[in-house]
């Protein structure tokens, strides 16, 4: 899986600025991305592309339940979100709903990746391969259920 | 085990669960609202198409349904969520469908405690991160997105890890200026948005054995901006006479085993806290009232899950009687019924005589739906819970998040105000 990073870089990014409150009455996957990450970057709409990667710190999507946080991201293209840890409902909604791969990094692919740097991952080898700058960086292996639920495509198509 | 653990290994039909087990616990009660509501069918269009069968619940009498976010319809897609959800609700047979403008209606997690729709020992989740509110009955009460809550209404159960429990213990009553609000602002303060992050959230000691109802349900509603899976309290007589009073009976408590244990354990003194706020843009960035009493505000928001229950609203009152506010101040108490008793007791002519606006039960502002939302640059004190960017209106209005009776205080001088300096 190859895309170019989006980074913020910052903690706490909420989903109140991935997907704003006025919005939650929507409901059409092609809207929500219109406004996906409005609250904290305008431009995210016009510049995102299919395939892209975000890259934050710490406590990604917390705050509320929504799932139009990580449909949002989603139907904006974003295949996976990089961060050093998740708030847990982002987590599982990224998850559970097939949306995207809420991966874990470490401070070192964190502080060394910059925004627009090409990237690929590998859920096999639980690694990140940084192509611009020709470095690897470890992600935190899914544990053994989470693994499970997006090898079959979400929690529906699970059979536990 | 302690509480939660019990309700978990119960729920999965395990004789014991430790921390960090994963287990598909069967639900007891799941809720929907005008928001997740309309999720969840999207999810059920998508499994249709798919060839899953979506033709009956697993038990519509375990399901019940709120309108809070966008009532009364802010405007015509809100309308149609309505719409949506009253189909959905009524071709399920769900009949616990709290309609605005039919009798008793509010925000969910109001209605979960005022209506009992949850008792102690329950597996309790709902489309709602703030569904951890309930837990101060002595239920495991957990938030879910819109899959997980189709997942559970379709079979009746869901995954959870099970959690470790950081436990908070409080040491003596609180005094008369201060309220839960500070108490569980200091905790968040203390450790973070993320700091009991996939956690359990367990309050205890003499402090909550002094604490209403009520004020617990603060402290767990926001259990949720400490990041944490469920916040809980061990349910004692108050517990069983406050849902006596709604009809509820027939349910089985759950404590700690003597032997249970915490992964780690808070000790506060209920004489050291003091009036708090948190200011923008973290509910973890607290400050002492007192300290930052120079701020000036533009308006006074008392309403919400968190802030707007009847023991908020006769605690505003007893600040605003025989004053006026200096800013705009709305109210908007968090259910019909708790509406009905503060007009009883006088509270909505003391607001009214104070020059506040009150308005219909509703998320409303708190979420920054409608009915009061935040223009570019409006300073707002407020009792609801979260003061992201853009929270409660414009991405440049700012929150400072307080208890009910520093916003009143606040109203009243239009300065962020600690209610033993209001003269």
């Amino acid at each position: 899986m190859k895309g170019n990073a989006i980074k913020y870089d910052q903690d706490n990014i909420d989903t109140d600025v991935i997907l704003p409150g006025t919005y939650l009455k929507l409901h059409d996957y092609a809207e929500l991305a219109k406004h996906a990450m409005e609250g904290l970057d305008p431009d995210f709409h016009s510049k995102v592309k299919d395939g892209d990667f975000i890259v934050a710190g710490k406590n990604f999507g917390c705050g509320s339940s929504r799932e139009h946080a990580p449909i949002a991201l989603s139907s904006s293209g974003i295949k996976a979100v990089l961060a050093l840890s998740f708030a847990r409902i982002f987590y599982r909604n990224a998850v559970d709903g097939a949306f995207l791969l809420p991966i874990e990094i470490g401070e070192d692919a964190y502080k060394n990746i910059s925004n627009g740097d090409q990237l690929e991952l590998s859920i096999e080898k639980n690694t990140i391969k940084n192509l611009t700058k020709n470095k690897e960086y470890k992600m935190k292996p899914f544990s053994e259920l989470i693994g499970k639920i997006i090898a079959s495509g979400g929690l529906f198509k699970y059979k536990p | 085990m302690n509480i939660t653990e019990k309700i978990l290994a119960r729920a999965s039909a395990k004789s014991s669960v430790s921390p960090d087990d994963v287990v598909f616990a069967n639900v007891d009660k799941a809720m929907i609202h005008d928001v997740s509501g309309p999720g969840v069918i999207k999810v059920f269009e998508k499994l249709e198409k798919q060839g899953v069968s979506v033709d009956r619940l697993w038990d519509p009498t375990k399901v019940w349904a709120a309108e809070d976010h966008f009532v009364p319809s802010a405007d015509k897609i809100s309308a149609e969520n309505i719409v949506k959800l009253s189909k959905f609700t009524k071709k399920y047979g769900i009949e616990k469908h709290f309609k605005y403008g039919m009798g008793q209606y509010g925000i969910c997690h109001t209605l979960s405690h005022e209506e009992a729709m949850v008792l102690p020992g329950e597996v309790y989740v709902g489309g709602d991160s703030h569904t951890n509110t309930t837990g101060a009955l002595g239920a495991f009460a957990c938030g879910l997105g819109h899959t997980d809550v189709a997942y559970v209404l379709l079979n009746g159960k869901i995954w959870f890890k099970v959690p470790e429990t950081f436990y908070f213990k409080l040491n003596g009553k609180l005094s008369e200026h201060v309220m839960a609000k500070d108490f569980i602002l200091r905790i968040i303060g203390d450790i973070g948005t993320d700091g009991c992050a996939y956690r359990a959230m367990q309050f205890g000691g003499s402090g909550i054995s002094e604490m209403s109802v009520e004020e617990r349900l603060t402290l767990t509603n926001m259990t949720t901006e400490a990041g944490a899976k469920n916040g809980i309290i061990a349910p004692d007589q108050k517990i069983f006479d406050y849902l006596a009073a709604r009809g509820a009976k027939n349910y089985t408590p759950v404590y700690d085993d003597k032997n249970s244990e915490y992964a780690k354990t808070f000790e506060y003194e209920a004489s050291e806290l003091e009036p708090l706020v948190a200011k923008p843009y973290s509910p973890e960035n607290v400050a002492a009232a007192r300290d930052i009493s120079s701020i000036e505000l533009d308006k006074s928001y008392i309403g919400s899950c968190t802030g707007a229950k009847l023991e908020d609203l006769r605690a505003v009152a007893k600040i605003l009687k025989g004053r006026k506010v200096k800013i705009r101040t709305e109210i908007l108490p968090a259910a019909i019924s708790i509406y009905k008793k503060a007009l009883d007791e006088g509270l909505v002519s003391i607001f009214l005589d104070a020059g506040v606006t009150i308005g219909p039960p509703t998320c409303g502002a708190c979420c920054g739906a409608h009915m009061g939302v935040l223009a570019k640059d409006e300073v707002c004190v407020s009792t609801t819970n979260r003061n992201f960017p853009g929270r409660m209106g414009h991405v440049e209005s700012k929150t400072y998040l307080a208890s009910p009776l520093v916003a009143a205080a606040s109203a009243v001088t239009g300065k962020i105000t600690d209610p033993r300096d209001l003269k």
